[in-house]
């Protein structure tokens, strides 16, 4: 069952981007963008988590998850260190995907050679 | 007095330069496709061997150099100037390629008209009695255009269907004050035409309006008509282009359907999935010096219009929001003078 | 001018009659599915490390880093972008197109260096969404304290 709203929810995330992307000409980098500050913006306000609760990976693994962790981290933060919280929560709960990109990033930059478009 | 100019923005040349010979050079996808049979070489690996794509495209340059050279039994010391162009940012390609040939050059940027631009300039040149021969070549290579005009290779994005396709070769023509043709007549030279349109990923619209004025004006100042030509051929408008360039066309009065054809259309086939069609500076020069010339000598077309078109626009344009000015040289060929 | 606008305005209705239009409903499907799948994928991880013990919100971490290391592989064997060929945004919106758009632009500039190369022009995507995420994250930070 939880794959299935995984999916649902992962895939519907993608649909309206695609619809974004097609009707707009908004390029794919300022749709990652976009996705990213909505889902921090939507985090601040505690409504992502509702879509995680119901969807799961499918709400967590598209970047709006990644915006909603960054957000959902800076509060968490500010809750137990104050102001000072909001510069580093962000961060400090994203840091093992950052540094998991930058780390593979440039694995896999140096191990491989891009081929070219047949 | 300028004598042998006529009308506005043509000229017509005394002593008709002759394409004496040509080369050609492609890549895997352009050899792949329809006129492949026409091309002098066609690699396997677009990148020749190379460390990266700009090397192996310089390559592809020399190589279609020395190509037209041998089959006209001339080397390059023969060679009075060398005309070339390409889209790498500051025309690396031709002015790399030309450090080996020690040779006499103009560099050239026209975008994809560049192989029309230089057999403008190069006819000029020859029958101005500058020179007895002239080499013009352009190139363009897939791999190093898509990196500097959108995005890496590897980046999962979606084409849009009136995107083109950056063709992979170079293609030289040998111009000679003497020989038995074909002949380069008349030159038409474009103006910088825009209207506006902003897409980088439709190219074809952007320049439909600066091939129709040049198109236009080409049969204005030389009195001819559409009867006078055997083929009308434009560069790389690619399907969307082509359709809207006959619109404009026809708004005009001038109804070239039954003559026309297009380089970038031509190139490919419709299931290489290349959407609207090829386009590049190499790919009006490897379908000219290729398919085409060999048409011209064989008698199946005995007079031919070329009109290269060119996309005049950068990385940087685009991103500060600029409309795509747009250019098209026309160039009449013909197997007579 | 005001004859250019016209005239502009003019070619731009020739223009889109003949401009094809993206295959909408394709791409919807495709995007769907693609996105989909790639997110059971994360949910097959997700699943494993909560039986193994750790809360939803502690195996969201590993959850990422793997679907990182998915994204920055397929795209350096040369299988994303095949991928994202027909998925569209299906393929760009999982955390695995942000791997992606690290990891094509960084091979491909190589050549110019490993400073000016490979490193910046890892982060020609990666960077505006960081900045822009992070950005707004400190600001949800500031005005939960404010107002709290």
């Amino acid at each position: 069952m939880d794959y299935i709203r995984a999916f649902v929810v992962g895939g519907l995330i993608c649909v309206i981007a695609q619809i974004l992307i097609d009707k707009t000409k908004l390029t794919p980098a300022r749709i990652l963008v976009l996705y990213v500050t909505l889902g921090a913006i939507l985090g601040g306000f505690g409504i992502y988590k509702k879509l995680i609760d119901f969807g799961g990976a499918g709400a967590t693994v598209p970047l709006l998850g990644f915006g909603n962790s960054l957000a959902q981290g800076a509060i968490k933060a500010v809750k137990k260190d104050g102001i000072i919280g909001a510069f580093t929560g962000g961060l400090t709960a994203t840091a093992g995907g950052i540094s998991a990109a930058v780390f593979f990033g440039y694995l896999f930059s140096i191990i491989f050679n891009p081929k070219t478009k047949k | 007095m300028a004598q042998k100019k006529m009308g506005s923005q043509t000229v017509k040349f005394v002593n008709p330069p002759s394409i004496i010979s040509s080369g050609t050079i492609v890549g895997p996808k352009e050899g792949q496709g329809p006129l492949k049979d026409y091309f002098d070489m066609i690699l396997t690996d677009d990148t020749y061997g190379e460390k990266s794509w700009e090397k192996a495209e310089c390559k592809m340059f020399q190589d279609s150099v020395n190509l037209a050279l041998k089959k006209a039994s001339l080397n390059i010391n023969n060679i009075d100037y060398l005309i070339g162009g390409d889209l790498l940012n500051q025309i690396i390609t031709s002015s790399f390629a030309a450090r080996q040939f020690n040779v006499a050059t103009f560099g050239l940027y026209g975008a994809c008209s560049t192989m029309a631009e230089g057999l403008s300039i190069g006819s000029m040149v020859i029958d101005g009695g500058f020179a007895d021969y002239v080499i013009v070549t352009t190139s363009s290579h897939f791999s190093t255009a898509e990196r500097q005009y959108r995005f890496p290779l590897e980046q999962g994005v979606q084409r849009p269907f009136t995107a083109q396709w950056t063709v992979t070769g170079s293609g030289s023509s040998l111009l000679s004050s003497t020989g038995s043709g074909p002949y380069i007549t008349h030159v038409t030279t474009g103006k910088v035409v825009d209207l506006g349109m902003k897409d980088a990923n439709n190219m074809g619209a952007a320049m439909a309006p600066a091939a129709a004025d040049t198109i236009i004006t080409h049969f204005n100042d030389t009195g001819f008509t559409i009867n006078d030509y055997d083929l009308i051929i434009t560069g790389d408008m690619a399907r969307v282009g082509k359709s809207i360039l006959m619109e404009l066309l026809n708004k005009e009065g001038l109804n070239i359907e039954d003559k026309y054809k297009d380089c970038g259309i031509e190139i490919y086939d419709e299931s290489q999935d290349v959407h609207s069609g090829g386009s590049g500076a190499g790919c009006s020069a490897v379908v000219l010096n290729g398919w085409l010339l060999s048409q011209i000598k064989n008698g199946t077309y005995n007079r031919v219009l070329f009109i290269a078109t060119g996309a005049l626009l950068s990385p940087t344009s685009t991103q500060q929001g600029e409309s795509i000015p747009g250019i098209a040289h026309a160039v009449t060929i013909s197997r007579y003078t | 001018m005001e004859k250019d606008v016209k005239k502009q305005q003019e070619y731009k209705d020739i223009a889109q009659k003949y401009e094809p239009k993206p295959t909408l409903i394709k791409n919807i499907i495709w995007a769907f599915v693609v996105g989909g799948l790639i997110c059971d994928i994360g949910q097959f991880f997700l699943n494993l490390f909560v039986s193994r013990g750790m809360s939803l919100e502690q195996a969201s971490t590993p959850v990422a880093i793997i679907m990182v290391f998915l994204g920055s592989f397929l795209t350096g064997i040369g299988i994303y972008d095949d991928i994202g060929r027909f998925a569209g945004a299906g393929s760009v919106v999982p955390i695995t197109g942000f791997a992606n758009s690290i990891v094509a632009p960084a091979m491909e500039f190589k050549r110019e260096g490993f400073v000016f190369g490979v490193a910046s022009r890892m982060f020609n995507i990666a960077g505006p969404v960081i900045v822009y995420g992070v950005g707004t994250s400190i600001i949800v930070g500031l005005v939960y304290y404010f107002l709290k």
